[in-house]
């Protein structure tokens, strides 16, 4: 069988609560089959109501919803066996151990993977007969996307996947992930961690106030601010006029500035034609160098270029 | 099928097996066999009230002289329910009691009884007393089906209601929704479970009554299960239809309460429904409690068999369908 090329296809999709203003407001989406994709952005900006809309949870105000090539409103018993998904938070009956839960979510699709098999794909085989209240966050964690996972599916959802995690439970998930994206699958998931999505995300969206603000790989919206490496800068000697920062701006590899806590932030590249014309401009002008710390430029880098604002405001 | 795990695994729900014994305890030890109570009333001293006290001597009514204030303050305060003011030879004896309460009037006939025939008076017909205390016809044997009955109600109505309402709180329904499962399954999984239940449930109350009371099942001990089957699905039905919109535990509880209320008082649990006015009595006839209770006393009382039972049986299926059908209309899957 041929997959469609699109696994996940959305167009003007609006959703606005009742009394409420929209959460999602024109929304296009393409998420191509095989990839992992991710939605990213800070909390309340249409994530999870996006993904729940995809995933047949939710009803849109407006728009127009594809899935694998079909519609839930004509073909969501098939939807669903194909599917799997996560939401951001589920807590199962406490008193339910690992496998039980595995095996009450296989027995609800026609075929799947064997209970097992999936235990030991999230590493779970010691916790195996465990009441679900005596498991860690992570395992918690990575219980529900095994539950996702046993339905075989093609397409799976998970919503903010490893939020609250510490960064082993984290890395585990992201193998589990990784490990289902080898075999073909797609992927569509949220996250607010920049690291995440830069890992594990072929592509990424960042979405703001409902509206879809930048679209690509990570490494094409990075190389989109203009330069790979960030200088931040503390100066000395009180505020900093907006003369100086056009100033700044004005220096050889430097593409952007802006103001950040602590000072400047100044996206460079390359690196090594920047720096220097950066410190003799700064003594020309005699200024006081207070800090000077450089860094690759990350996903947030592009979400505050894009905003004014950062991802976790 | 598939709910294997959902019949068994919610161990919260053990305690359903713990209340109907604890009832079944508590109402031990408010029925223990004992001798009728004496009723107490006082007589206003004066001239010949100690001639009244010694036409009182009886095992059955608690006679004390109090002077006119306070022989009074205790009527008003009910540590008596009578007080006898003595007249003088020929001249009317005073009773004063409050009608409406039933000891009261009791109280006066004993009383009346007593003085009358102490006093000369003689009954035209000679009667013969036959006290009733042969299993089938006393009190007991009347509460327990109803109990049973009753029990059927809350523990179908809450263990439903607050299982759904919890799960959805989890998020766990909007979870179950993102599975291929059909949603009557999982509505239906509930009904299956209070089924089981029952089966346990039951036979543990009617064995109680028997061992400690003596309650005899007359009828067919089969059909008094298939009742109560029919009983735990309509009551099912009606638990999952209240809950299926409420969002919180306490809306589900007001709502609970609401739907059982009625048959709490109606339904002929604790006295017969012919206590209600004739007008209320179809109404009173086809809710579910009532016509659970009504089957069940039926059967274990009076022995009786199918036919006799259908009326009850027929009303308990329609409750059930109904609102399951209504359930799984209304339910809020997220």
């Amino acid at each position: 069988m041929t997959e469609p090329p699109v696994a996940a296809r959305c167009r003007a999709l609006v959703m606005r609560y009742p009394g409420g203003v929209a959460a999602i407001d024109g929304l296009d989406l393409d998420v191509h089959a095989g990839e992992c994709f991710g939605l990213l952005g800070p909390n309340g900006a249409g994530k999870t109501t996006t993904v729940e809309i995809l995933e047949g949870l939710l009803e849109p105000t407006a728009g127009d919803v594809e899935i694998l090539g079909m519609r839930w409103s004509t073909d969501e018993r098939r939807l669903r066996e194909r599917l799997g998904v996560s939401l951001q938070e589920t807590h199962l009956p406490e008193r339910l151990t690992v496998i039980e839960a595995l095996i009450l979510f296989r027995s609800f699709f026609t075929k799947g993977r064997e209970p097992e098999d999936v235990l030991r794909a999230v590493s779970l085989e010691e916790k195996r007969a465990s009441y679900y209240e005596k498991l860690s966050g992570g395992q918690k964690q990575r219980l529900a996307v095994a539950c996702a996972l046993v339905g075989d599916p093609d397409l799976l959802f998970l919503d903010e996947p490893t939020t609250g995690l510490d960064p082993q439970s984290r890395l585990q998930l992201w193998d589990v992930v990784t490990e289902f994206k080898r075999a073909g699958r797609t992927v569509v998931l949220t996250t607010h961690y920049m690291e995440e999505a830069e890992r594990l995300c072929d592509r990424v969206g960042i979405i703001d106030r409902g509206k879809l603000i930048a679209l690509g790989s990570p490494r094409e919206l990075i190389a989109a601010l203009g330069g790979r490496e960030v200088i931040e800068v503390t100066l000395g000697g009180g505020a900093i006029g907006e003369d100086r920062v056009g100033a700044l701006s004005g220096i050889r590899g430097v593409s952007a500035v802006r103001r950040v806590a602590e000072g400047l932030a100044l996206t460079a590249d390359p690196l090594h034609v920047a720096l220097p014309a950066l410190l003799d401009h700064l003594r020309g002008a005699g200024l006081q160098l207070e800090r000077l710390a450089t860094r690759h430029a990350t996903l947030e880098d592009v979400f505050v270029a894009l905003t004014g604002r950062g991802l976790r405001d | 099928m598939r709910f294997r795990l959902f019949l068994r695994e919610p161990s919260a729900v053990f305690w359903t097996f713990g209340f109907p014994i604890l009832l079944s305890i508590a109402l031990g030890i408010a029925f223990r066999n004992r001798p009728p109570e004496a009723v107490s009333i006082v007589v206003q001293a004066g001239p010949g009230a100690d001639a009244i006290l010694r036409e009182l001597a009886s095992p059955l009514i608690k006679a004390r002289v109090q002077d006119g204030e306070a022989a009074r303050r205790e009527l008003r305060s009910g540590k008596v329910v009578l007080l006898i003011i003595p007249a003088a030879e020929g001249a009317a004896r005073t009773y004063r009691y409050d009608e409406t309460r039933p000891e009261a009037r009791m109280a006066r006939a004993l009383v009346d009884d007593a003085l009358q025939t102490a006093e000369g008076r003689l009954d035209p017909t000679p009667v013969r007393d036959e006290r009733v205390t042969e299993p089938g016809a006393r009190y007991i044997d009347f509460l327990l089906p109803g109990l049973v009955g009753l029990n059927l109600m809350s523990s179908s109505m809450w263990g439903i209601g607050y299982m759904i309402v919890d799960l959805r709180t989890k998020k766990l329904v909007k979870r179950l929704v993102a599975t291929p499962m059909r949603r009557g399954d999982f509505l239906l999984s509930f009904v299956l479970m209070r089924a089981v239940f029952l089966l346990v449930e039951v036979p543990l109350l009617f064995a109680f009554g028997w061992v400690v009371f003596g309650v005899r099942v007359v009828g067919s001990p089969l059909l008094l299960m298939g009742l109560a089957m029919l009983g735990s699905l309509a009551f099912a039905g009606l638990g999952l239809l209240v809950a299926s919109r409420a969002r919180n535990t306490q809306t589900v509880g007001g709502l609970m309460n609401l739907v059982m209320m009625p048959m709490f008082i109606g339904s002929g649990v604790f006295f017969s429904t012919s206590n209600f006015p004739d007008g209320m009595q179809p109404l009173l006839r086809v809710l579910p409690l009532t016509a659970l209770n009504d089957g069940l006393r039926a059967v274990t009382n009076a022995g009786a068999g199918p036919s006799q039972v259908a009326f009850a049986a027929v009303v308990l299926a329609v409750w059930a369908a109904v609102s399951f059908a209504a359930a799984l209309r209304l339910f809020r899957w997220r």
